[in-house]
């Protein structure tokens, strides 16, 4: 408990730092296009309604997705300009994230600047005429002081909402306090869920009291509280950002998708790149599609990913070779088409397996899925949300003439513990799931190869894969890890186990030492 | 009245929305001589208002011309003729984020006057209007009573010095002691400082008591012109006279009291 705190500390001023990063510069962006467009709307009803109705939609699209949406977008643009300009842009991060939110942050401050200023009395406004004031004058002395209440509420509501999303920007690549969210949910390391939430809240209040201090100062008409209130807000954004902006720019990147192998394998290369005496910062919590163009972009500079994820999403081959042919098959596709090195596997495989009980499988004597085809009409089996949707669950069902009594779909975690205590019979886990062995599970032979091989591979970027200093630190890990390694790994840093990904890669790493000792 | 220069003139005008409705002015023709106080009194949607506005450009007419001091106002610059030209408006239309002293000088600040100036100006003009400086001048108009409000508003309209005053039924909302004070107050105003004030009202009343002259207006049209005296004896027609009555009958009854009350009194 006390060293997940200890971790979470640590992580503190570089998840607060891009936190506070994304969500300022999109705040403060977002002011910049809002106001203007609020003022200019206020005598062209066509244009507000435009506005408030495109600004609406924005808000309806769930934060994730939009925040998704724009990294191919920006992906596709910085082709374009790469290719027009020949200056291209990093589409991974921070820039998608900020223009997401930015563009979130729009309907509170259009529709209260709008609302506060279409509330003023119209008798107010010919009295500045009246006495004089230009229109410009009107706006500045009377109508925008009048409003401030009113678009400052809507100001508050913005900051609120853009640092609350600001959190989802993880998968998009962009370090934010998120990344104790997602690390902590695909650990179940509630420490860190607990921690990223309360570090979001208390950021948010902070910057929440400092604008309600600031509004009070400027309808109070206190200089004190305006220059107090902007003096925190630029301590907060400084010291957030400060150790960011020390960092050395000229560090690796190494890549890891949001589950708890991934954290593991990619801590792990960390440390042998630290070993080596090289700078490493690592991005975690990358979607599939993300991570893959992230590493053909030189973004990320390398990456552990599996042969039949590379071979069905990205080739968008639908046959099944052997494990070798494929992975040879993806290591030229991927030269040839990305100039993306495969150093090599690491040794093990991590695809859908059907697994049950040791026990039970051994009294109906099933040992691979072509046995378990004869009793298939009196078991049930469950898989995830995405398993019976895969083109692996056709081919097994189609090869082995499958035909279970029930299938249920249920969350992972779950998965293993059902098929122990007998709630389900057979369950789709995957091969390198610690959680096989902690429950005494078997996995069952595929012996007409029908399941895709998933082959734990390491890539480097283009621009690094004739970086020796790089290869060096990762070579000695191809061919090192086999599954039942790999699965004590995972188990470590799942739930309840104690370590963080970190600690369960030392633990690897010790353990390859000492065979490697022992092999010599 | 003819030896005196015209300082406000208005020809021909009239203002349309074209849209089918009525004209909101039909052919108006006026000319307020200097140092002239004249009411223009009419029911509501009269176009009383409309006339006003288009003296300082906050409505530009249809058709017609309307010239200050000589000049017709579309060769002026609207902004700088708004400045030069006092108006109190319904209401107070005072700001409700500045305090008493801010509103006052806003006309003073807008024209670049310094610091040390506009101050000593707000005190003046708190002295003129009857307000106590030390007690007023930092409050915020909700703050004020409706009658100190007026005044602020008179003080606001007062500020740069105009030599014209517009007002838009100034006093309508006020209770009739301070309604009485306050006109009276004014009209001294409008003498010493020799203004010229053209002043808005539906009360015929407040008009005969404090104008020079008064004007009817009756859908956009002028239908009499003449001092108080004029319209009282010889009312050009049944809506004037009309109009009159009501003050008459009033006066009449107040006559009789009076006499009354003398007659009780011990001789």
């Amino acid at each position: 408990m006390n060293s997940q705190l200890a971790e979470a500390w640590a992580r503190l001023p570089a998840y607060l730092g891009g936190h506070v990063a994304v969500s300022v510069t999109a705040m403060l962006l977002g002011l910049a296009i809002s106001l203007p467009l609020a003022l200019l709307s206020l005598r062209r009803p066509t244009l507000r309604r435009l506005l408030l109705g495109f600004a609406s939609v924005v808000q309806t699209i769930p934060s994730l997705a939009l925040l998704a949406l724009f990294y191919p977008l920006l992906l596709g643009i910085a082709a374009l300009s790469e290719r027009l300009f020949g200056a291209g842009f990093s589409a991974l991060g921070f820039l998608p994230a900020v223009l997401a939110l930015m563009l979130y942050s729009m309907l509170p401050v259009l529709w209260n600047t709008v609302t506060g200023l279409l509330g003023i009395e119209p008798a107010i406004r010919e009295a500045a005429l009246g006495v004089g004031m230009t229109r410009a004058q009107s706006l500045i002395m009377v109508e925008l002081p009048l409003a401030m209440p009113v678009i400052m509420a809507g100001v508050r509501t913005a900051a609120i909402w853009v640092i609350g999303a600001a959190t989802l920007s993880t998968p998009i690549g962009q370090t934010s306090l998120g990344n104790y969210i997602f690390t902590g949910l695909q650990t179940q390391n509630w420490v860190f869920v607990l921690f990223g939430c309360l570090a979001a809240a208390v950021f948010a209040l902070a910057v929440d009291q400092l604008l309600a201090l600031m509004e009070n100062g400027l309808t109070q008409r206190k200089r004190g509280r305006v220059t107090a209130a902007a003096l925190g807000l630029a301590l907060l954004g400084g010291a957030a950002l400060a150790p960011n902006l020390s960092r050395a720019t000229d560090t690796y990147v190494i890549g890891a998708k949001p589950f708890t192998e991934q954290y593991v394998l990619a801590a792990l290369m960390r440390q042998r790149l630290q070993d080596a005496g090289l700078t490493v910062s690592v991005r975690e919590g990358l979607g599939s599609a993300v991570i893959f163009n992230a590493l053909a972009a030189g973004e990320i500079d390398a990456y552990v990913d599996y042969s039949g994820t590379i071979w069905a999403n990205q080739m968008r081959r639908r046959d099944v070779l052997s494990r070798g042919e494929v992975r040879a098959g993806v290591a030229q596709w991927l030269e040839r088409e990305h100039g993306i090195a495969m150093l090599g596997g690491l040794g093990f495989e991590n695809a859908y397996a059907l697994a049950m009980p040791r026990a039970r499988a051994q009294a109906l004597g099933i040992r691979s899925i072509a046995d378990l085809a004869q009793h298939s009409a009196e078991l049930s089996l469950a898989g995830d949300y995405e398993f019976f949707g895969r083109p692996e669950w056709n081919a097994i069902r189609m090869a082995y003439g499958l035909a279970f009594r029930e299938r249920q779909q249920m969350q992972s975690e779950f998965m293993y513990q059902a098929a122990a205590h007998g709630d389900v019979d057979v369950i789709a886990g995957y091969t390198s799931d610690g959680r096989i062995a902690q429950y005494g599970l078997t996995v069952l032979d595929d012996p007409r190869h029908v399941i895709p091989p998933y082959d734990a591979i390491i890539l480097v970027s283009a621009k690094r894969k004739r970086d020796e200093a790089l290869l060096d630190a990762l070579r000695p890990l191809v061919g090192a890890i086999d599954i039942t390694l790999m699965r004590e790994a995972n188990l470590r840093a799942a739930s309840g186990n104690g370590a963080s990904p970190s600690e369960a890669a030392r633990w690897l790493s010790g353990e390859l030492q000492r065979r490697g000792d022992a092999a010599k | 009245m003819t030896d005196r220069r015209p300082a406000i003139s208005l020809d021909n005008v009239s203002k349309h929305y074209g849209d089918g409705s009525p004209p909101v002015l039909d052919h108006v023709s006026l000319t307020v001589p200097e140092r002239e106080f004249l009411a223009v009194v009419g029911p509501s949607g009269s176009g009383k208002t409309t006339l006003l506005r288009t003296i300082n450009r906050l409505i530009e007419p249809s058709e017609g011309a309307v010239r200050v001091e000589g000049r017709d106002v579309r060769d002026m610059n609207d902004v700088a003729l708004r400045r030069g030209i006092g108006y109190v408006f319904q209401g107070t239309g005072l700001f409700p984020h500045m305090t008493v002293a801010e509103n006052i000088a806003i006309t003073p600040k807008l024209l670049g006057w310094d610091r040390e100036r506009m101050a000593a100006r707000v005190d003046e003009l708190l002295n003129l209007v009857r307000l106590d400086h030390g007690a007023h001048r930092d409050r915020f108009p909700a703050q004020l009573s409706g009658g100190e409000g007026q005044r602020v508003g008179v003080a606001r309209a007062l500020a740069a010095g105009p030599r014209i005053v517009l007002m838009d039924e100034p006093f309508g909302a006020l209770d009739p002691l301070t309604r009485d004070a306050l006109g009276e107050d004014y009209r001294r105003l409008h003498d010493e400082l020799g203004l010229t004030t053209v002043m808005i009202t539906h009360d015929m009343l407040e008009a005969l008591l404090l104008a020079d002259r008064i004007a009817v207006i009756r859908e956009g049209r002028i239908v009499a012109d003449g001092t108080p005296q004029t319209l009282m004896n010889e009312p050009p027609d049944d809506y004037v006279r009309e109009l009159m009555a009501t003050p008459r009958r009033q006066a009449a009854r107040l006559r009789a009291l009076d006499r009354t009350a003398q007659s009780r009194m011990p001789q």
